[in-house]
């Protein structure tokens, strides 16, 4: 993994549920911020995807198992479009809830993600 | 939103049959159960996997929990009839799943002490496992009481609420 784009899709991931929980307090349903957030988590992670199958053939392998890693990354893509259709489907306030929950997932996911890499 | 769409809530309301509506916090609650499902299930199978040897009581319980957290998210999703039913159990096992394992791991570290979502009373997922069964029973008592006419006047009022 790159370390840097590791720590971006964390920070992208807190940030937006941070985003979440304020339009959530805000009591208004899912906006263009916090879907925009959760959209920009799932390209990021299918970006990481891409990552993961490139690095190891430029001299950056994982050092844990892979395919340990790739469940992960995996389920990690799967959430932020899975969750991300569902508060569209359904755009009411609690859906800010349900994005940042779902974020802050993803987030200790990546996490993981990048201890296993090593 | 604030105002109440009469027309929708009449949709709302048909549905109700096949589908009950979910209110906020059973959102949440949900969502917390569908990514602890995934998490637990895909990495029981990795475990089992990978190095069954290791721990196979400790491996083949994650799978086992990992399995009761779906039947769980499922039935607490649909929730009526014998779903209702469903859900209780599966509340009810993963409760006391989480204290039996949680003591266990204390007790005989060499059965247990390998990560396993009830491990340490589930420390390993920030000890969601062990509160998550307790507010599914609470939510599904509130939820049956609030439920027992089968009424427009909720519908309504959750889409005041929410």
């Amino acid at each position: 993994m790159i370390l840097w784009f590791a720590i971006a899709q964390m920070v992208v991931g807190v940030s937006g549920a941070i985003v979440s929980l304020w339009v959530f307090a805000r009591k208004s349903g899912p906006n263009d911020y916090t879907l925009g957030a959760t959209l920009l988590l799932g390209v990021l992670l299918l970006a990481q995807m891409a990552v993961s199958i490139v690095a190891p053939f430029s001299g950056n392998p994982a050092v844990g198992d892979p395919l340990e890693f790739w469940m992960y990354l995996i389920t990690a893509a799967a959430l932020p479009f899975g969750v991300g259709i569902w508060a569209l489907i359904d755009r009411k306030r609690t859906a800010n809830l349900v994005l940042a929950v779902m974020q802050v997932s993803v987030a200790v996911m990546v996490f993981r993600m990048l201890v296993i890499w090593g | 939103m604030g105002v109440p769409n009469f027309e929708r809530s009449g949709v709302t309301d048909a549905q109700r049959t096949a589908q009950p509506r979910t209110d906020g916090l059973g959102r949440v609650l949900i969502t917390v159960y569908l990514i602890l499902a995934l998490a637990a299930t895909l990495r029981a199978i990795y475990q089992i996997v990978a190095k069954f040897d290791e721990a196979p009581v400790a491996y083949s319980l994650s799978l086992a929990s990992g399995v009761v957290y779906i039947i769980a998210t499922v039935a607490l999703m649909r929730r009526t009839g014998h779903w209702r039913t469903v859900a209780w159990a599966a509340l009810i096992f993963e409760f006391a799943g989480v204290i039996i394992v949680g003591t266990l791991s204390l007790v005989i570290p060499a059965w247990f002490a390998h990560d396993s979502v009830w491990s340490f009373f589930g420390m390993n997922y920030f000890w969601i496992p062990l509160v998550l069964p307790v507010l599914g029973m609470i939510w599904l008592r509130r939820d049956a009481r609030g439920g027992v006419e089968p009424d427009v006047t909720p519908a309504i009022e959750s889409e005041n609420q929410y």
